[in-house]
């Protein structure tokens, strides 16, 4: 009917690519080439594992960052500096310590330039809304995880933000606390109690996701790219038995353990001319090899194979078991199909070995599989002294991840290489060296 | 009897008085008047070579004149710090600039600014005092402020990046960033080393009080000149009755200030837990629970403060749609030109006067400084080995025993308060009489004033090897000597190490004082970098003067780029217990 609307979003994401430039010419892509439009009235979820740009894109719509390319238009405005309409609850509560409950909430109202009753009054009702009445005047360190975060909402809702984000505002509580804060928070919204008018939730629960948003945005990495966007239309106050809820969560974990599956369903019309990808880089997740033994241990006995009950079973969130179950499949130890994970006939005779035949294995599977142990072993052969300095590998991976990454990825393959005795490592001299092959030790 | 302190707690209401608030306010009025006689004094002509009294009557405005020349250093030294750490944080041009300058400042010798400082500021205020003591301020306010420039800068570099971005969400301007996320995350740091910083003024201000140039004798009437005084003549009565007065003013220092600051202090901690250990201190009780006080600051500050805070919101009100994108001069940018090319400028400049001093130096003059280094070198190491093995014994058995570190903790907070310098006319009286003189006194005076530092780093370092590891060596049956090889050494290595730079920072300085001593009209000297630095002080050696300051900066700072922070850093890494 009214055709004054231009469009009705209230935030617009075009095109929007996020890197960074490395000190040695290298460009680490953050986030490639993503389209979002967010929309009044609804609560849309990023989801992604960890390392996929979920809480940089949150940061490029609030305003925190601006994207290396493309656009971000806000009220049919391209977005220049902070957003105005967004207020941010943090993972980490971000509260000052040294101020009360009350001087907290009342920050964002003071530096609106609100006449101190009016900002008073305006803070304590939302105090009382949020139900921390009675802590006013006590200091966050005296306050339980699930209260400090009840402060972070009240103070991001006390400057009526147009649109709340929220960077895994769930994960640093509880199991139980976290479930009431999450309910509360719809019932704030169902209710119309505060004017937001629209909510995006960074998060790795794809539980959470399913029971808050009414979309959800899976985010794929390397780069951190937009994999697929799912409507929920199941009616809000979702039951987490419900078959239709079991098979949407369902539908987001087969996205998520499949990486290389492509895009889902395609949103906007994106530009058909994706980049093409050079030798993707093998990124090796970080876990500990003992983690691995005892998933492949879990697997032996079961004949459920569903990678998502499993995970449930173990009260394990997917940032929590994918890592696992991605290192066990880089090293041919599992196989997954649709969800569901089984057991290579390697991984049958890891498992009935003893230690030194689950080492042979790993030591097999690593140099068979793993690119990074390959070069560094053969590296190390190459040297007379059989040592390497570890700047040379942090070189080596430099190329394809930040500073910070590579560092993380050097320590998992020492660690990987350490316990299949391929190699030693002095931390003191940063050193890596070649080990007697365990079969020469007899 | 304890009422919580919440601004909804109504104190106006029943305004009763106690006793604590009339001494409150009468130790404000007393305050007032101090200040206000001393100042007065200030102005009186500059009377060259000024009778230093000895009598025990002239202590209390002694006393209170030195404390004057500390607190006004303080308060620049403070300012100094807010505003560079701030410029340094916020610019990163000129972080560029500003912080390897200040470890390059740091490394300079006070003392060695002490005579172009001292003739610059006579040269302004001809005939009047007020040139010597605002040079013996301004020396001070040098001795004090560069660890808490750093420390404030290092507090603003680490603030929570969440804490940094709620900051930008929230749109706090400058000013309410400022005050509530980037002053209260600095407030530790600052209050620690400003402690530290008010010590080694002392330390200074001992020497600064009573000092001679070329011939001429610029003395200022207080404690430190009044301590000098009295060991020349050999008056002991007056030499006692002036340590006390030190020890009790350090003491009462740290009880009515410094106690209560820690305390108050706690509350800026980021952690969210709440320590075991929380300092504590009556004062601050006290101060916290009087209705005097909370009136004023509910009716006084409060309302100043909110006027001020809305003042400047109002004058920068915040955009509530998104601006399109204009050009505007880009400011800092500006700024930054501006600064860069000023440092240029200054930095050509003083290079050009240093080059045009030091031409004058023969090829005698810079081998005499060079084997002075070497000498004061050795002296430092002997100083520092001689601290190591006492200290650390004993270090350890107060630091692992707890009833004794009851009982000798405070009493050696209190001998390391004492400024060296305050001590060296009294031990000199003893020296004079022992063979090899200044040769072995100056080791003596430099241990001084250097060893506590590492005592008290030690006693930390025993006090935190976590029980169960000791346990574990008592469990293995380790010999004495692989339970200090194996445990104890390692544990409090990087407490070892931050105590040793430290106190080797301090012997450095110390030597200028101790190898050139002019004692009972006679001067005392043993060869050494200090003692060519004084003498050429004494002389109006610019050249010397310089080239041998020169000389030790370049010694500090190389020393601690190329020993002390790798092995600081090897501490960090791999003696760190981690808990």
């Amino acid at each position: 009917m009214t055709v004054k609307i231009a469009t009705p979003d209230l935030i617009t994401l075009r095109g929007v690519s996020k890197f960074y430039q490395q000190p040695n010419g290298q460009q680490i892509v953050i986030l490639d080439n993503v389209h979002l439009e967010l929309r009044p009235g609804e609560i849309v979820a990023l989801l992604g594992p960890s390392g996929s740009g979920k809480s940089t894109l949150m940061r490029i719509v609030a305003g925190l960052i601006s994207p290396s390319v493309g656009e971000v238009v806000y009220h049919n405005r391209p977005l220049v500096g902070l957003n105005p309409g967004v207020a941010i609850v943090f993972q980490s509560f971000a509260l000052y310590p040294w101020l009360t409950v009350l001087e907290n909430v009342e920050l964002g109202l003071k530096a609106k330039g609100e006449s101190p009753d009016n900002r008073r009054n305006k803070a304590l009702k939302m105090i009382d809304i949020i139900g921390l009445d009675g802590f006013e005047n006590a200091y966050p360190k005296e306050l339980s995880g699930g209260m400090r975060q009840r402060v972070g909402f009240a103070r991001a809702l006390a400057v009526e933000p147009e649109l709340l984000c929220m960077d895994e505002p769930f994960s640093a509580l509880d199991v139980l606390t976290a479930e009431n804060l999450r309910f509360e928070l719809l019932d704030l919204w169902l209710e119309r109690r505060i004017p937001t008018e629209s909510i995006l939730i960074v998060t790795h629960g794809i539980e959470e996701a399913v029971i808050l948003a009414d979309r959800i945005i899976v985010l794929g990495r390397n780069p951190g790219r937009i994999r697929a966007e799912l409507p929920v239309t199941l009616p809000h106050y979702r039951d987490r038995k419900h078959p239709s809820f079991q098979a949407l969560v369902d539908q987001v974990y087969t996205i998520i353990t499949n990486p290389d599956l492509e895009t889902i369903q395609t949103p906007a019309p994106i530009s058909q001319k994706a980049p093409v990808l050079e030798v993707k880089s093998q990124a090796l997740p970080a876990v500990r090899i003992g983690s691995i033994a005892g998933l492949l241990e879990l697997l032996e006995d079961r004949s459920q194979k569903d990678l998502y009950r499993l995970a449930q079973e173990l009260q394990l969130e997917v940032d929590d078991i994918l890592p696992i179950v991605e290192g066990a499949k880089l090293m041919d130890l599992v196989e997954l199909a649709e969800g569901d994970i089984s057991l290579k006939t390697v991984a049958l005779e890891f498992i009935n070995g003893d230690i030194d035949q689950r080492k042979q294995i790993i030591r097999t599977q690593l140099l068979k599989h793993i690119r990074l142990v390959q070069q560094i072993h053969l590296l190390l052969a190459a040297k007379s002294n059989q040592r390497i300095p570890e700047e040379l590998v942090l070189d080596i991976l430099e190329t394809h991840f930040s500073p910070g990454e590579a560092q993380r990825q050097l320590k998992t393959v020492i660690d990987w290489g350490r316990y299949a005795e391929i190699y030693g490592y002095d931390e003191p001299s940063g050193q890596i060296f070649l080990e007697q092959p365990p079969l020469e030790k007899e | 009897m304890t009422r919580p302190l919440t601004p909804a707690n109504k104190t106006l209401g029943r305004l009763n008085w106690t006793w604590q608030d009339g001494l409150l306010i009468l130790a404000v009025v007393g305050l007032i008047v101090a200040i206000i006689r001393t100042a007065a004094q200030f102005r009186e002509p500059f009377h060259v070579n000024l009778i230093i009294s000895t009598n025990i009557a002239a202590l209390p405005s002694y006393t209170a004149q030195t404390l004057i020349r500390m607190v006004v250093a303080y308060l620049a030294s403070l300012i100094f710090t807010l505003i560079y750490a701030y410029s340094a944080y916020r610019f990163r041009t000129m972080a560029l600039i500003l912080i390897p300058l200040l470890d390059i400042l740091q490394s300079i010798p006070v003392l060695s600014f002490l005579p172009g400082v001292t003739l610059a500021l006579i040269a302004m205020f001809p005939g009047q005092r007020i040139g010597v003591e605002l040079s013996s301020i301004l020396l001070i306010f040098t001795g004090m402020t560069w660890n808490m420039t750093f420390s404030f800068y290092q507090s603003l570099m680490s603030i929570p990046h969440e804490l940094m971005e709620a900051a930008q969400v929230y749109r706090l301007n400058l000013w309410q960033r400022f005050w509530t996320l980037e002053f209260p995350s600095g407030v530790i740091g600052l209050v620690w080393n400003s402690v530290m910083s008010v010590a080694g003024g002392w330390f200074f201000l001992m020497v600064i009080e009573s000092f001679t140039l070329g011939n001429q004798d610029f003395r200022l009437p207080g404690l430190g000149s009044y301590l000098a005084a009295a060991a020349n003549k050999g008056d002991q009565k007056a030499i006692w009755a002036g340590l006390v007065t030190l020890i009790a003013v350090i003491v009462m220092i740290d009880f009515f200030i410094w106690r209560p600051l820690i305390a108050w202090a706690e509350r800026f901690k980021v952690e969210m837990v709440e320590s075991q250990n929380i300092p504590q201190s009556w004062l601050l009780d006290v101060l916290r629970r009087s209705p005097t006080i909370q009136a004023i600051s509910q009716r006084v500050f409060g309302p100043l403060k909110t006027a001020l805070d809305d003042g400047v919101i109002r004058m920068f009100p915040l955009r509530s749609l998104p601006v399109t994108p204009e050009k505007n001069l880009d400011f800092p940018k500006l700024i930054n030109w501006i600064f860069v090319c000023g440092f240029t400028v200054i930095v050509l400049w003083g290079t050009w006067e240093a080059a045009l001093l030091l031409k004058f130096l023969s090829w005698t003059d810079w081998l005499h400084v060079v084997k002075s280094a070497a000498i004061t070198a050795l002296r430092v190491i002997t100083a520092l080995f001689l601290s190591l093995l006492w200290t650390v014994p004993v270090g350890v058995s107060i630091g692992r025993n707890p009833r004794l570190a009851q009982i000798l903790q405070p009493l050696v907070q209190i001998a390391a308060s004492v400024p060296a310098t305050a001590l060296f006319p009294v031990l000199l009286l003893g020296l004079t009489h022992i063979a090899g003189g200044l040769q072995i006194g100056a080791i003596a005076l430099m241990m001084l004033g250097t060893m506590w530092y590492i005592l008290f780093n030690v006693i930390a370092g025993a006090q935190s090897i976590p029980s169960d590891l000791m346990e574990a060596a008592w469990v293995y049956k380790l010999s004495l000597i692989d339970r200090w090889r194996i445990l104890i050494l390692p544990a409090i290595f990087p407490y070892l190490i931050t105590g040793i730079i430290t106190a080797v920072g301090g012997a450095w300085n110390a030597s200028i004082v101790s190898e050139y001593v002019t004692f009972q009209g006679k001067v005392m000297s043993t060869p050494g970098l200090g003692a060519t630095i004084s003498q050429a002080t004494a002389q109006s050696n610019f050249s010397l003067l310089l080239a041998a300051t020169v000389v030790m900066s370049l010694l500090v700072v190389t020393t601690n780029r190329l020993v002390w922070r790798p092995l600081y850093k090897l501490a960090q890494d791999k003696y760190r217990l981690l808990i």
